[in-house]
């Protein structure tokens, strides 16, 4: 790890009319780390991950993933739509219910950045796309639409597609909260390898065990603030905070993950 | 009782081949032209820039919710008064009947754009895409399916708009049979002929229609 933490974010405010959803977050994300988020709905956990991307843009405060940077608030221009594009390429996000594109095939949907956005000749974007597909254990499904896939396949197709930017960051907006629970394995299991592969992520999950798992970083947040951070094990074993202890009692928190399934 | 005599009918058959050619033609034109009316209407209202969006909106109302006949009519004599060009009649209904048209296009259009899940952009914008990039790429494609069966169906009824054409005397099939009627005696026949004509036209379209939306509804 080095010293510059590849994700930078200092006091970041964001409000929703009148409703302040994030209160002068901030957050470092070291180089090959995984910080995961937590915390009851509403938290603004959500929203703060989308604004590291910029999907959602702050009102105030900065954010720098890289060696790019935006400050956000009184006086300072929006970024224009070229240079929010270019920032965005950069991260890979997935989100809660996949979003895949269903009008294109599996492959299509994994080479549609590559093609459109790096412009990358179709030839070498299938290459690319198929040996990301491999990856995520759905090189026979590359011709099937994402209609006719489970959920887990389908979100196993959606952090393909993000892979295939070959991304810096990738960001997992609650990416198994949409499925059903024997499906969830096999998410988990490949955003696991992605973590031991040394991939910089930041992670919205209500998977605590996981979490404690594959984090090594936690983060507790409640009511737009950061209630309690620290590494995760400690978070999760040994609270701190009556607000985490009251949450994480909710959750079993340790064990094994859930077996992926075979042959899927 | 009447006594029918369709026979009568033969003797004119140019006249309304004639104003067959012209109704069919002019339907083609308005249908193009409203396309095009109908996706700067669309756009226009799905702008980031609020004069845009209030421009595109005041035109598309404004000819949604006036009379097709009363703006023939005002095209007709009251635009060239006011803006000082003359207009032959068959300019002025092609222009009044495209951005009547338009104004519906313009709305399911719109509609369709709107009905593509936010999540879709979002997707394409996190890949690093432009707004005119996942548009093109990503919404529009989903988009254009959902709007086939209603744009059809707003054209078919831009194909009969067309028989109002005939008060600003544009020589289509209704003003033809009009000239028919006149000279024959005969509105009975030549206006249930002309009925037939429209309908013999018209139900294949709409079969065809029904058609695509069934196709539509199995592969969503």
């Amino acid at each position: 790890m080095s010293d510059t933490p590849k994700i930078e974010i200092r006091g970041l405010r964001k409000s929703f009319g009148s409703n302040e959803v994030l209160k002068n977050i901030n957050l470092d994300v070291a180089k090959g780390g995984v910080v995961a988020l937590i915390g009851p709905s509403g938290s603004g956990k959500s929203t703060l991950l989308r604004c590291i991307n910029l999907l959602v843009v702050p009102d105030g405060g900065s954010v720098r993933v890289g060696d790019t940077r935006f400050a956000f608030g009184e006086g300072t221009k929006l970024p224009d739509v070229k240079a929010l594009a270019k920032f965005r390429a950069t991260t890979g996000m997935v989100f809660q219910h996949f979003n895949l594109f269903p009008h294109m095939t599996t492959l299509q949907n994994v080479m549609e950045g590559p093609v459109t956005v790096r412009r990358i000749a179709k030839a070498d974007a299938e290459k690319l796309a198929r040996a990301q597909l491999a990856k995520v254990g759905l090189a026979e499904k590359a011709d099937q639409y994402p209609a006719t896939l489970s959920g887990g396949q389908k979100q196993r197709v959606a952090i393909a597609r993000a892979l295939a930017m070959e991304p810096d960051v990738m960001l997992f907006d609650e990416a198994t909260s949409a499925l059903d629970p024997e499906l969830v394995g096999e998410v988990l299991n490949v955003i696991q390898q992605l973590a031991s592969e040394g991939m910089t992520m930041v992670i919205v999950t209500h998977e605590i065990a996981f979490a404690r798992e594959v984090a090594d970083r936690l983060i507790f947040m409640r009511d737009g603030v950061v209630v309690e951070e620290g590494p995760a094990r400690q978070v999760i074993d040994s609270p701190q905070e009556a607000a985490t202890r009251a949450f994480l009692s909710h959750f079993h928190r340790t064990g094994a993950l859930p077996p992926a399934n075979a042959g899927s | 009782m009447y006594q029918w005599d369709f026979g009568i009918l033969w003797s004119y058959r140019w006249l309304f081949l004639n104003g067959l050619g012209v109704t069919v033609g002019f339907t083609v034109v308005i249908v193009l032209l409203g396309l095009v009316f109908g996706l700067f209407g669309a756009f226009g209202s799905l702008s980031r820039f609020k004069a845009i969006r209030l421009t595109a909106l005041t035109f598309i109302e404004a000819f949604r919710c006036t009379p097709i006949l009363v703006q023939l009519i005002w095209f007709y004599y009251a635009l060239p008064i006011l803006a000082g060009v003359e207009m032959t009649p068959i300019t002025a209904s092609a222009l009044a009947l495209s951005l009547y048209g338009g104004s519906f296009y313009s709305e399911i259009i719109r509609g369709g754009i709107i009905s593509i899940d936010k999540g879709q952009s979002e997707a394409g914008a996190a890949l690093g895409m432009t707004p005119r990039q996942s548009m093109r790429r990503i919404v529009l494609p989903q988009a254009i399916k959902r709007m086939i069966p209603a744009l059809m169906n707003q054209s078919i009824i831009q194909f009969k708009n067309t028989s109002l054409v005939s008060v600003l005397a544009v020589p289509d099939l209704v003003y033809q049979s009009q000239v028919a009627a006149h000279d024959s005696y005969r509105p009975l026949e030549t206006y249930t002929a002309v009925a037939v004509a429209y309908a013999a036209i018209l139900i294949p379209l709409t079969i065809i229609v029904r058609r695509g939306e069934k196709r539509l509804a199995v592969s969503e």
